[in-house]
């Protein structure tokens, strides 16, 4: 029962703070509320017993990327940006794509079927630690697509450096 | 009593739902890209609780590398806004049309 009240209120959070990220006018109010979105996916996390995934979340999102959002919104005219209207023409068209993209999607989660669970239990990972778990299937059997993650991020990083950077006049 | 694995679905897919509505209509470039972040992290919570109860870590390695993937894009993405805010001093994408799309 406590377990629902749990859930209930993260999910319930959760999605009221996503509505709030996608409709503030200003977009400073838009990062601050997908902060406290990000902490409460957080805890979601936590209560599915993800707690490496919940600290990388916060460390990850909240503390690298959001901050990244915040130095870019500084650019911004916000002055100009409250006068004018905050949606595109053709705005109707994508609330009915997406709201359409949510039936069908739903309706097809009534024919999903679970897969025979593996053997990674609750009971295991609580004897071995989360960490430690998943470092050893990352470090043996994902060890290929790690080193790729780190070269895509190398590539991130060189790439916005070359963006980012004024020309040089030749 | 445990919560239904059906329930997190649905968290999730109203959360992309969000996320999607708010990356066709959302006019300021900088809440499209927050837009995506959301539709990232509504696949995240799908993963991370379909791993929870098929009892299988996979679903957290994924998650895992949707996060750096997440990282790398939020970081070339707002490098670009950044060059196009510099060449046509907008940050509003139905005022960027240089490939006449």
């Amino acid at each position: 029962m406590i377990s629902i009240g749990f859930f209930a209120y993260f999910a319930f959070a959760i999605v009221v703070l996503s509505l709030l990220v996608i409709t503030r006018r200003n977009p400073v109010h838009s990062v601050l509320w997908m902060l406290l979105l990000f902490f409460h996916i957080a805890g979601l996390y936590l209560f599915l017993n993800a707690e490496f995934m919940a600290a990388v979340q916060v460390i990850v999102y909240a503390g690298g990327i959001l901050v990244l959002f915040l130095f870019v919104v500084l650019l911004m005219n916000l002055r100009e940006e409250m006068t004018i209207s905050k949606y595109v023409g053709f705005g109707p068209t994508g609330v009915t794509f997406a709201l359409g993209l949510f039936v069908v999607v739903f309706m097809s989660l009534g024919s999903f079927v679970a897969a025979p669970p593996g053997q990674y239990t609750v009971e295991l990972i609580k004897q071995e630690t989360h960490i430690q778990v998943l470092g050893k299937l990352l470090y043996t059997q994902f060890i290929y697509p790690f080193e790729i993650a780190s070269l895509i991020l190398l590539v991130a990083m060189v790439g916005a450096i070359v963006l980012a950077k004024r020309r040089l006049k030749s | 009593m445990m919560v239904p694995l059906s329930w997190y679905m649905v968290l999730s897919l109203a959360v992309f739902t969000i996320g999607m509505i708010g990356f066709l209509t959302r006019k300021n470039i900088i809440v499209v890209f927050m837009s995506i972040e959301l539709m990232l992290n509504a696949v995240n919570i799908n993963l991370i609780s379909l791993s929870h109860y098929l009892q299988d870590l996979r679903g957290h390695i994924l998650a895992f590398f949707v996060i750096a993937v997440a990282a790398a894009e939020a970081a070339i993405g707002l490098a670009i806004v950044i060059a196009v805010f510099r060449n046509k001093a907008t940050a509003h994408v139905d005022e960027i049309n240089e490939m006449q799309g």
